[in-house]
């Protein structure tokens, strides 16, 4: 049987990817005496005792819990402003519109590190330290140009008569919009709450900073497996592998529009 | 499609202004006086002029880690838009494997940060780790905690890991909106794998490959946490890009004047390469729309 070469490149590729991902899993069934002492390709020695102890310690599992809470109210923010504007900018000349359109692109390019501070202050200044919305909110900083920047590829795919033609059958702008607009552009709401939701959910640097115990992002928890003990390998892989599920999960149902969602319907 | 002019528009953007304004202009006015003024804690804050930009423009530390995020971010995108071009052209088309290999290509990009980091640190360790105990193995002298070469050669390994995937995709989608029309035709006229790809793929992928080159630079630029997990910085400065360096003089030395100069610099410089990029894009935007449709 002759092999296709594209069908060689691809299991190579895959091969490079999934390694790194098996080793974590692998790591994660292991018992610490197996880690540290023999080295071996798969589990032995086969234990759910990692898995066992996050899902029974509530300062663990509680952390998943934090960063789901934050990455759904981000996610339904960054597209609620979000839908609104990009309508606005797929539709109508305004005045500085393609200067505003910039300005919210270069938030997406601004650097975390330049803001972590400046938002300590803040939020801890308004009270709002500590909890899942100065999160969420501080997500938005580049999220919300993310999702207008998508929503407005896929808006200009939707012709304008069908704009006109609903107002000429008295439909309100609201109304229009609701049962008509969005509808058509479910599956631009789709990819844009899905990057909403990866850019959220992969962000470390400022929900570690706007955080301390109350809503303390399943990242920053797992620093915690350094102890005076000694590093535990076997918890910090099994934390590992639990942040990567739910990811999995949402490409799983996405898997349709990510490519499309990966060209922000420019294409 | 043509646009009418409608400053009410105004109102459908309001909401998306206070929210980025709240969470972006406060923040960096909030910047712009550290880096103008000198404090002694209290709140009392004394006019600094431009002390702290001329103590930063001429800071070694600055430059040394400028100059590694430029080679950083330049073997990055050398590495990834070339791998990530050749791996789209040979993803499947269409069907199950197609499905498949989407999935398993973005799974990387939805792991979280420090998470990527500790997969690499772990993957790399020569005690524990697949990568670094195969390497020994092999007789190579790997150790990524004390050579600056391995340690780049891992960050870098772990970033061509992280998203190269993502240039893949984009260039996948672009590839997909080529209509095979295009294809037959340069069938019959027996042109090269090459020229098919020279004249057909590479121009169809362009607009695409931009946002692909924009993204990865800007990320590139700004990555802290992946290195941070894996090397910290080390071994000595070798893998301190600009914002771990930011971050150190913010939070851990508490120089907040230097630092927001240092901010203010950095956010420029990536704001001008951004929107050299950004009006590349846009004027190739309208040059497309300007061509007729059809062949």
């Amino acid at each position: 049987m002759r092999i296709k070469p594209s069908a060689m490149v691809m299991a190579l590729y895959l091969i490079f990817l999934m390694l790194p991902i098996y080793w974590l899993v692998n790591m994660s069934l292991k018992t610490n005496t197996e880690i540290t002492g023999t080295f071996s390709l798969y589990p032995h020695d086969l234990t759910f005792r990692n898995y066992r102890v996050i899902l029974t310690d509530p300062s663990w599992y509680m952390g998943y819990v934090n960063s789901i809470i934050y990455v759904v109210m981000n996610t339904v923010i960054s597209i609620a402003v979000a839908l609104p504007a990009a309508y606005a900018f797929s539709r109508y000349n305004f005045m500085g519109d393609k200067h505003l359109f910039f300005w919210l692109l270069t938030n997406r390019m601004s650097p975390p590190a330049v803001f972590a501070l400046p938002f300590f202050q803040l939020y801890s200044s308004i009270g709002l330290f500590d909890t899942h919305i100065a999160v969420a909110l501080a997500h938005c900083l580049f999220n919300v140009p993310l999702a207008v920047w998508i929503l407005e590829g896929f808006m200009r795919g939707v012709p304008r008569e069908i704009d006109e033609t609903a107002y000429i059958d008295g439909y309100s702008f609201p109304r229009f919009f609701l049962r008509i607009f969005m509808p058509l552009i479910a599956s631009g709401i789709g990819v844009a709450a899905f990057f909403c939701f990866m850019f959220s959910w992969v962000e470390l640097l400022l929900s570690r900073t706007l955080t301390s115990v109350n809503a303390k992002p399943i990242a920053a928890t797992m620093t915690r497996t350094v102890s005076a003990s000694g590093m535990d390998w076997g918890v910090l892989a099994a934390a590992g592998v639990l942040t990567i599920v739910p990811g999995a999960l949402v490409i799983w149902f996405v898997r349709n529009y990510i490519a499309k969602g990966f060209a922000l319907g420019r294409v | 499609m043509e646009k009418t002019t409608n400053n009410r528009a105004w109102f459908l953007v309001l909401p998306v202004l206070v929210l980025v304004a709240f969470s972006a202009v406060i923040p960096l006015m909030t910047v712009v006086n550290y880096a103008f003024n000198d404090t002694f804690g209290n709140n009392e804050f004394f006019w600094a002029g431009l002390e702290w930009f001329d103590e930063m423009v001429h800071s070694s530390r600055l430059h040394g880690a400028l100059g590694r995020q430029a080679l950083f971010s330049a073997i990055i995108l050398a590495i990834e838009v070339p791998l990530g071009i050749f791996i789209a052209l040979n993803m499947p088309k269409r069907g199950f494997w197609s499905s498949l290999v989407l999935v398993l290509m973005a799974l990387p990009l939805l792991i979280p940060f420090n998470v990527v980091g500790t997969i690499w640190q772990i993957f790399g360790r020569v005690d524990i780790g697949l990568l670094g105990h195969t390497l020994e193995a092999l007789g190579l002298d790997y150790n990524y905690t004390n050579d600056p070469i391995d340690a780049w050669i891992t960050v870098i390994a772990m970033d061509v890991w992280h998203w190269t995937s993502l240039v893949a995709l984009l260039c996948y989608a672009g590839l997909q909106s080529i209509p095979q029309a295009y294809y037959q035709a340069a069938r019959i006229d027996q042109a090269s794998r090459w020229a098919v790809f020279r004249y057909i793929e590479l121009p169809k992928m362009k607009g695409v490959l931009l946002i692909a080159v924009l993204l990865r630079f800007m990320d590139s630029f700004m990555i802290y946490t992946e290195p941070f997990v894996v090397t910290g910085g080390g071994p000595g400065n070798s893998t301190t890009f600009l914002s771990i360096d930011l971050v150190k003089m913010a939070v851990g030395q508490f120089d907040l004047g230097p630092a927001a100069a240092f901010s203010l610099m950095y956010f420029l410089v990536i704001l001008l390469v951004s929107w050299v990029f950004y009006t590349v894009m846009t004027n190739m935007d309208r040059s497309a729309s300007d061509i007729p449709e059809g062949l």
